[in-house]
């Protein structure tokens, strides 16, 4: 399940004289999430507090020159590096303030990228395919760089993958309505060539995403038919096979293109189930709407435009930069469809999941085997929302299957604290239904939300130390209280006396481990019971013997408390005083004197 | 400006005496206080309550009473003498015995012609004062039992005497007893215990005020004989009555350390006939009898068995709050009871009976700010050294080396030589003084211990050369102003070239020892110089006055240094102004000689001059802040005046030779538990 999170604008943007240009360049991250590298078409850098909103710093370069490719982090160095004029290099740290002055260097090649990623050293791709590590570069600016590629063909998109020492660095090339994919292996270093499959209608891809997974390369490119295709590449392997090779590809999502066509769209798997799509116009809508859905299985996003960025996706559309967070759960059940309209209104989203799962009409071990496995999976982010759903399908198929009631799977649910009343709120009356008193205790340990409707409900089947510490309000409380009988209340005061002598006289002795209410609990019980009821308890005669116990005990506490009062300034002003310290006859001491 | 070790010394068991009585004379503004070791002091009510002289007590003398004519001071006491002091060299003048058993009290006629005693053995005696003595008279008609207190009507005829249950009034002229007044006894158990009038105060309209044993003020007529009111104002005694000048006002003071005024007022507003006295405030400053009592113009002064002596202001008689507005307790005696040896350091502990010698405690130790310090070794009491003869000790000095150890009485100066290697200590007394030096005023040696210097009578300085086997009189300086005041203040440069002398008259005579001649005197300044001392390396004199003034005088050219002078014409902080005890030491600092070191009995107060002056707005007790700010912050919060108030009831502060500071401690918790338990002592007659 994926849920995508309320989005926020991080800046706005000026609109370049090309409407179909955006007016960023990238949207790179900084040493951690919350930071964010925004490089606009021009000449300007800025670096953001995303969850602030918030510009901490900004370096522009000289009117005249222009920035050719987005600045990126270098995580190794703490720097930041950008290139303008095709070929200057620039490299500073968050403490300079100006960028003319920083460091640079001119090389021989017009840059096509600098891409970084943690964990590895920044690569500079050269436009005529060449790659090098960007220390090398630097040392030597004036190396000579190799052409890679042939004379009209063109870098498309490039991306740059580390990971458990692996490093790659993937780009796509056209040449004539010809696709290929590049993969340069670094270290050691390998360059293989692939041929991408032509589409029937001869489009070029609108947009690639890049993935490693399960040492595979998962390359997903969107056409603008709709059509979502996948590509593999083994991360390893085929070393020294010369020549290129026809990448074979598999459709992994056919979006509902209707007559026209995408103009501009942009899809990312965001994990082996997902894709995010955006895209211009919105599929199934009106056109001139832009889109963004999630699509499980895959999850896409849109043109230039959409990055993916650590749980979060930043999407200039408008006039804006807008920020959205999203939660990716690997969770089979759902059934759920999210759809929101974000607050522009041309931001659509929807999760879609379908599974069957045993839980909907297995016996009870199935079912039992079912939660035992999802609770032991341990992620808690993931079990949040998956315990919620299973444990309501649980209750719910208890309510209508008398005979079904998997105690042992519930408590299991309950207890990984996971759950409250309110997510599932049959749960509780559910365990009192079924006279299972050791669920009813946990629920009422676990919930911090249980109506004071439902404790009452408790209190009438049994009494605990757990009730008496469930929250509650007063307000709320009294009128449910009025529903016990004469009976019960008089063995509910009953007891809140035996607790409540049994905790005075040993207050020491109290096992430290064991859950027991404080005083003042058990007291505001009884001063509610006794307000509830209290003409029906003055009447009755087996109340009498209670009451007046409860009278002499109210008058002895009175009195001691009004004692302790006595004391209380004294004990006070013994707290205020200054710890004299002892002077003796003779010290020799250490002063300082300013 | 750093850290210091501080060496905290509790152990010098300072006790004062308690207050039996004292006269304020109105002319002068000096107050006479006396105490119970017969010890007489001299407070200049003109100069900041500036204790200006001390006549040290003596065993057989007890002051019951002290009386002032012109500024003449008498005192009588339970030995049956009557004594009169010389003022300017602090001692007895005469004494001679009135033949009439112990003496209870003294006054003057208006005129300051007569004086009256009253006597235990039933008789009031009429003494004439004459030019240098007082001559026996005769004899009012004597009474059956003790005369306890005495009343001069201010026209001179009548005296009212406060006796055993009753009060007479005596006919001057004829010596007859021409009323009775008859003194109710206490109720309950006390009825059949006499009652002491303690004390009677005689007006003009011949109105009898009376203060008894069985706690009531009483107003009397004395014409009649009647009585008119009785305040019955505590459950003890009262035990000292006075009346302003204009006779509107009468205090009393109780056994339970009350002072309660009473005011001769019309009971209702805008009335003027029908006034009678009411009593009108209760003031509580003390903790035990009130003793002594003096109303003078604007304050009640009083003194008692619990030592301090207060100066309670009356508020109505201020416009507006004022240095002078202020309460004044004055526990310690302004000068210095504590001399240390700078080099070695030892401590000499001036008591009226004996000296006590101390070397101080030892830490290796290194600790920070706050820190208390593990001791290597304990501070050690080397000599407890007893006084020969009747005479208190009046001064005391030890030579900054430690080697020599000299005091004086009244009657006779004693020198000896110390010697100490490790924890041997060998006392040799010095036997053959040279004839001048006799008593002294106050003693100093050298800084090189080859000379002693001591006050003598009119502020003349005996100079003495000290070697191994002898000591030998050299030279008397004297002043060319002809000062007969004694010197309390007497200090030497380090290099031996300087004395500087201070006397009462408030003159400092600089005299140059080389030359044994007086180089200068410094510009007199209106008040009395309270501490001095010459820096070691200029020789620069700093003078510390009783209002608080602080000025450094050029030695050589007795102008006032730069420093000073731009210290005159700032002014000093009202922070440092308004402090309510005199600064009593100055020391320097040899290593920076911008440091100055001062202290009071709250506080001491290191001046670094080289900082700048605070002005009124400046935080004036800034170490706290400073503490709090950063190192940057720091330099631009700094003045000159920098002020420890860690230490408090200081009898001394000096710093060492080895950059660690000395401060003697005097809790005053300390001197209260050592006092009788509060609430009436058993006292004869009661």
């Amino acid at each position: 399940m994926a849920a995508l999170y309320e989005e926020f604008t991080l800046c706005g943007l000026v609109q370049t004289q090309n409407a179909s240009d955006s007016p960023i360049q990238g949207i790179e991250r900084d040493g951690d999430s919350d930071h964010a590298v925004v490089t606009d078409s021009t000449r300007s850098v800025t670096l953001y507090k995303v969850s602030d909103q918030k510009p901490l710093g900004s370096w522009t370069v000289k009117q005249g020159q222009l920035l050719t490719c987005p600045a990126v982090f270098n995580f190794q160095t703490k720097e930041y590096v950008v290139v303008s004029d095709n070929k200057v290099i620039r490299v500073w740290k968050d403490e300079d303030l100006n960028l003319d002055k920083a460091f640079k260097a001119t090389v021989t090649a017009d840059v096509w990228r600098v891409h970084s990623a943690p964990g590895g050293e920044p690569v500079v791709l050269f436009q005529r395919g060449a790659v090098r590590f960007l220390d090398s570069l630097l040392s030597a600016p004036q190396q000579p760089i190799e052409d890679v590629l042939s004379e009209e063909e063109v870098i498309r998109w490039s991306t740059n993958i580390v990971a458990e020492e692996q490093h790659f660095v993937l780009f796509t090339t056209e040449q004539k309505g010809e696709c290929c994919l590049y993969v340069q292996r670094l270290n050691p270093n390998t360059l293989q060539k692939y041929r991408l499959e032509r589409e029937d209608s001869g489009a070029s891809p609108l947009s690639f995403s890049a993935s490693l997974r399960d040492k595979h390369l998962n390359l997903l490119y969107l056409y603008p038919n709709g059509c979502v295709y996948q590509s593999v590449v083994a991360a390893r392997g085929y070393v020294g096979l010369e020549g290129v090779q026809a990448l074979p590809r598999s459709l992994r999502l056919r979006l509902a293109v209707g007559e026209g066509e995408l103009g501009a769209a942009s899809a990312v798997a965001l994990d082996e189930a997902h894709v995010a799509v955006v895209g211009v116009p919105h599929p199934s809508a009106r056109t001139g709407k832009d889109f963004l859905c999630i699509w499980n299985t895959n999850f896409q996003t849109l043109q230039a435009g959409i990055l993916r960025n650590w749980r979060k996706l930043f999407v200039p559309h408008g006039k804006a930069l807008s920020v959205i967070p999203y939660d990716c759960q690997n969770h089979p059940s759902g059934r759920i469809s999210i759809k929101c309209n974000c607050s522009q209104g041309n931001v659509k989203l929807g999760v879609n999941c379908v599974q069957p799962q045993p839980h909907q009409t297995g016996p009870v071990d199935e079912v039992q085997r079912e939660v035992e496995a999802l609770v032991s999976r341990g992620d808690a982010q993931d079990l949040q929302l998956s315990v919620g759903q299973l444990a309501c399908h649980l209750v719910a198929r208890s309510q209508a299957e008398t005979a079904f009631y998997t105690p042992v799977a519930l408590a299991q649910l309950v207890q990984t604290q996971f759950l409250c009343h309110s997510v599932c709120p049959g749960l509780l009356l559910l365990s009192l239904e079924h006279k299972d008193y050791f669920l009813c205790q946990l629920c009422l340990q676990l919930f911090p939300d249980i109506p004071e409707v439902v404790t009452c409900a408790c209190l009438k089947t049994f009494i605990s130390n757990e009730v008496l510490q469930t929250p509650y309000s007063d307000n709320f409380l009294l009128p449910h209280l009025k529903d016990l009988d004469t009976q019960q209340v008089i063995l509910f005061l009953q007891y809140l006396q035996f607790v409540y002598l049994k905790y005075s006289q040993d207050v020491y002795t109290q096992t430290p481990g064991l859950r027991s209410p404080t005083m003042t609990q058990i007291i505001d019980w009884v001063c509610l019971l006794l307000d509830a009821h209290f003409t029906v308890l003055v009447m009755a005669p087996d109340a009498k013997g209670l009451l007046s116990n409860l009278q002499s005990f109210v008058k002895s506490q009175v009195k001691l408390f009004s004692e302790l009062g006595k004391i209380e300034s004294s004990l006070q002003e013994l707290h205020k005083m200054k710890l004299s310290k002892d002077i003796s006859q003779y010290s020799i001491e250490v002063i300082e004197l300013f | 400006m750093g850290e210091f070790k501080v060496h905290r010394v509790r152990f010098f068991d300072y006790m004062p005496t308690a207050i039996r009585a004292m006269a304020f004379n109105a002319h002068t503004e000096r107050l006479a206080l006396a105490r119970m070791d017969g010890s007489v002091e001299i407070f200049n009510f003109t100069d900041h309550y500036f204790q200006e002289k001390v006549i040290p007590g003596k065993d057989s003398r007890s002051i019951e009473s002290l009386c002032w004519v012109g500024g003449r001071l008498f005192s009588a006491g339970l030995n049956g003498e009557i004594a009169e002091y010389d003022l300017e060299n602090l001692r007895p003048k005469y004494s001679l015995e009135a033949y009439g058993g112990p003496i209870w009290t003294i006054i003057s006629n208006t005129q300051g012609t007569q004086l009256a005693i009253g006597c235990e053995d039933g008789t009031v005696k009429l003494f004439e004062v004459l030019e240098e003595h007082i001559q026996f008279e005769r004899n009012l008609d004597r009474q059956k039992g003790r005369i306890i207190s005495l009343s001069w009507h201010p026209s001179g005829t009548h005296i009212a005497a406060g006796m055993m249950d009753m009060i007479r009034v005596f006919d001057v002229p004829t010596g007859h007893a021409v009323q009775r007044l008859l003194v109710d006894r206490g109720f309950g158990g006390s009825k059949s215990r006499e009652t002491v009038v303690w004390s009677v105060a005689f007006l003009s309209d011949h109105t009898v005020v009376s203060g008894d044993s069985a706690g009531k003020v009483q107003v009397w007529d004395g014409h009649t004989g009647t009585l008119v009111k009785t305040h019955l104002v505590t459950k003890w005694d009262v035990l000292a009555l006075s009346v302003s000048k204009d006779e509107s006002s009468v205090v009393a003071g109780t056994s339970e350390g009350t002072v309660i005024q009473f005011q001769f007022i019309a009971p209702t507003l805008h009335q003027q006939q029908g006034k009678e006295w009411v009593r009108t405030r209760t003031f509580k400053n003390h903790t035990h009898d009130v003793r002594a009592l003096a109303e003078i113009e604007t304050a009640i002064v009083s003194g008692g068995m619990d030592t301090h002596l207060v100066v309670r202001p009356l508020l109505e008689k201020f416009d507006e709050k004022s240095h002078a507005s202020g309460l004044r307790k004055i526990h310690f005696p302004h000068r210095n009871l504590v001399s240390c040896a700078k080099k070695v350091g030892l401590l000499l502990f001036q008591f009226p009976g004996q000296l006590e010698l101390w070397r101080l405690g030892d830490s290796d130790g290194h600790g920070k700010p706050g820190d208390r310090l593990p001791l290597e070794r304990m501070p050690e009491k080397l000599l407890l050294l007893k006084r020969k003869g009747e005479d208190h000790i009046c001064c005391s000095a030890l030579s900054s080396c430690g080697g020599w150890l000299a005091y004086s009485t009244v009657s006779c100066v004693r020198i000896y030589r110390l010697q100490t290697d490790n924890n041997n200590i060998s006392i040799t007394k010095v036997s053959k003084l040279p004839k001048a030096l006799h008593s002294a005023h106050q003693l100093c040696f050298s800084s090189d211990s080859s000379k002693m210097f001591a006050a003598s009578s009119q502020s003349s300085v005996l100079v003495i050369a000290l070697t191994q086997s002898e000591c030998k009189y050299v030279h008397t300086l004297k002043p060319k102003s002809g000062s007969r005041q004694p010197i309390h203040l007497m200090t030497t440069s380090v290099d031996g070239k300087w004395l500087a002398a201070a006397n009462s008259d408030c003159e400092i005579h600089v005299y140059n020892l080389q030359k044994l001649k007086l180089h200068c005197i410094v510009p007199v300044y209106g008040s009395c110089p309270s501490a001095m001392g010459i820096h070691p390396t200029t020789n620069n004199l700093t003078v510390v006055h009783a209002d608080q003034q602080v000025n450094t005088i050029i030695s050589q050219l007795y102008l006032l240094q730069d420093w000073s002078r731009k210290l005159q014409k700032q002014g000093l902080h009202n922070v440092w102004l308004d402090r309510d005890t005199p600064v009593t030491h100055v020391t320097f600092n040899s290593k920076n000689p911008n440091q100055v070191v001062l202290h009071d009995m709250h506080m001491f107060c290191i001046i670094d001059q080289s900082l700048p002056l605070p002005d009124q707005k400046t935080q004036f007790y800034n170490q706290m802040t400073l503490r709090s700010l950063s190192e940057q912050e720091r330099p631009s919060h700094l003045h000159a005046f920098k002020i420890c108030k860690t230490f408090q009831d200081l009898l001394c502060v000096s710093l060492l030779d080895d950059q660690s500071l000395v401060v003697v401690e005097r809790p005053l918790l300390a001197i209260t538990s050592q006092l009788p338990a509060p609430v009436r002592q058993k006292k004869f007659a009661t």
